[in-house]
């Protein structure tokens, strides 16, 4: 899977499951203030990316630390090459 | 110590014509019924009853996402309906928004099809990390009054007095009480219950859900008909404004009727069956609590969901109580039972029919069993005042209320 196909699943699942603009969905999109979730979500979306890329990301640290949309992608990313590798 | 008067400012429905009381009062007037065939699935394919009275024509996203998340569709119908009797109560935003307006809205269970989503996960791993955390605010007791009161912004009281099919009817008492002795200004009060298979299958197993009209589903149920054959089960929400007199006049709000007794008993004859005569223990308690005779009430909305024995009890404990002069009907023959919804839906029927000075009949209601008690009978529309009426509601569970309304004439 490359990274862009990675960002594109991201993109996708957080537009489902939160009823999302995929216009919205830019890098540096704050997630509570310009895609509107809160902290319910957040968790949610932990809930999700685990489903989707089948790891488990909800005790890490550095989760809770994110605040954008790239912030995600990158972290994903991050976390599935570290399983790859 | 004095008890304020309380009245009703405002009311909102969700039945299953659809949205809005005109919509409701409208299809009662002209004698439609409601009632469909059970769509086929897995989980309708054993039940021996295939009618329903569901709603159609909603589209939940309507409702922010942020607010429906925490939704099932009780839910959902609670805040429609309660969107309605807020613009009819014409109360503003900062009035809305007071320690003195309250929420009491129950269900009879939390969301049934939010639960077996959930189990359907669950017993394959016991695992609760893919548990989404909206889910515990659908299936909660109090998810309609929760969700009501955060979609409106009501910071008063939060009651839930859940009590299956008697449960709007208490809501209301509780609600009326809660302002008579000054506790609350203006509630929001009703129920909410959404469509699941488990509903039609619990009167499936007790031999009290419709089965005999399977092909023919506009002729049941048949409430007080000899050829009755039980309940067909329905889902809506019924909301109802009300608030002391003393704030209706003073914000110059329309007000449609008068809540003057209230009464909720205990059946410990039995959990399933109905007592005659703790059923007209309710009913005097309710005309005492408004300092009434029997002879006073000039009409009865009954509880009557068209199964054998509890038509009977309901039937004759009306007959001791009013004799064979008092007019009775049930609307369950045209909307079904629409459990938690179907007290106050009924109550907003007929408010709607105290103002239009009509009665309405008992849809099927074709041939009277008169072990039911030898009434005569509303077999069509019929025009008439009504000074008090009082309404009915009985629960498995052995829970029974009854609610009096009194007609408004600036008086």
């Amino acid at each position: 899977m490359t990274e862009k196909e990675i960002v594109a699943i991201i993109n996708k699942v957080l537009c489902d499951e939160f009823e999302l603009d995929l216009d919205k969905m830019k890098p540096e999109a704050l997630i509570y203030e310009d895609l509107g979730l809160d902290s319910l979500d957040r968790v949610d979306m932990v809930i999700v990316l685990e489903g989707v890329f089948n790891f488990k990301i909800r005790e890490e640290e550095s989760i809770r630390k994110i605040r954008t949309l790239g912030e995600i992608h990158k972290f994903v990313i991050s976390k599935i090459t570290m399983i790859l590798c | 110590m004095s008890l304020k008067r309380v009245v009703i400012t405002g009311m909102g429905a969700v039945s299953p014509y659809g949205i809005g009381v005109e919509n409701l009062i409208s299809n009662l007037i002209k004698g439609k019924s409601a009632v469909q065939s059970l769509q086929k699935n897995r989980d309708t394919e054993s039940l021996k009853s295939k009618v329903v009275a569901i709603v159609q024509g909603i589209d939940p996203k309507e409702i922010p996402r942020k607010y429906r998340r925490s939704m099932s569709n009780m839910s959902i119908y609670a805040v429609i309906a309660t969107r309605e009797a807020l613009q009819q109560s014409i109360l503003s935003k900062e009035a809305l928004n007071s320690e003195k307006v309250g929420v009491a809205i129950s269900s009879t269970i939390g969301s049934a099809e939010t639960i077996q989503k959930f189990f359907e996960g669950f017993v394959n791993d016991h695992n609760f990390e893919k548990m989404r955390t909206s889910l515990f605010f659908q299936i909660m007791n109090h998810t309609c009054a929760a969700n009501v009161a955060q979609y409106f912004g009501i910071k008063g009281r939060i009651l839930s007095p859940s009590a299956a099919c008697a449960t709007s009817c208490q809501a209301l008492g509780y609600a009326y009480e809660m302002i008579a002795f000054g506790k609350q200004d203006i509630m929001i009060c009703g129920g909410a219950d959404e469509y699941h298979p488990i509903f039609t299958g619990t009167f499936d197993v007790m031999n009290a859900a419709s089965t005999k009209y399977n092909d023919k589903p506009i002729l049941t149920p048949r409430p007080f008909d000899k050829n009755r054959d039980g309940i067909v089960c329905g889902e809506g929400s019924g909301i109802i404004v009300i608030e002391s007199l003393e704030s209706a006049i003073a914000r110059s709000a329309k007000i449609f009727a008068e809540v003057v007794g209230f009464a909720t008993v205990s059946d410990t004859s039995s959990i399933a069956n109905p007592d005659s005569y703790a059923v007209e223990l309710c009913m005097k308690e309710a005309l005492k609590d408004a300092n009434i005779s029997p002879d006073e009430i000039d009409y009865v909305n009954a509880h009557a969901t068209a199964t054998i024995q509890g038509d009977i009890s309901e039937g004759q404990a009306i007959y001791r109580l009013f004799g064979e002069n008092i007019k009775v009907s049930s609307l369950k023959g045209h909307i079904g039972h629409t459990m938690a919804a179907s007290g106050s839906l009924e109550i907003i029927a007929t408010i709607c029919m105290m103002n239009k000075n009509i009665l309405i009949p008992t849809l099927n209601l074709e041939d009277e069993d008169t072990e039911c008690g030898n009434f005569k009978y509303i077999k069509q529309l019929e025009e008439a005042k009504i000074k008090f009426s009082l309404k009915n509601n009985f629960a498995l569970g052995g829970i029974n209320a009854s609610v009096v309304l009194r007609r408004y004439d600036n008086d």
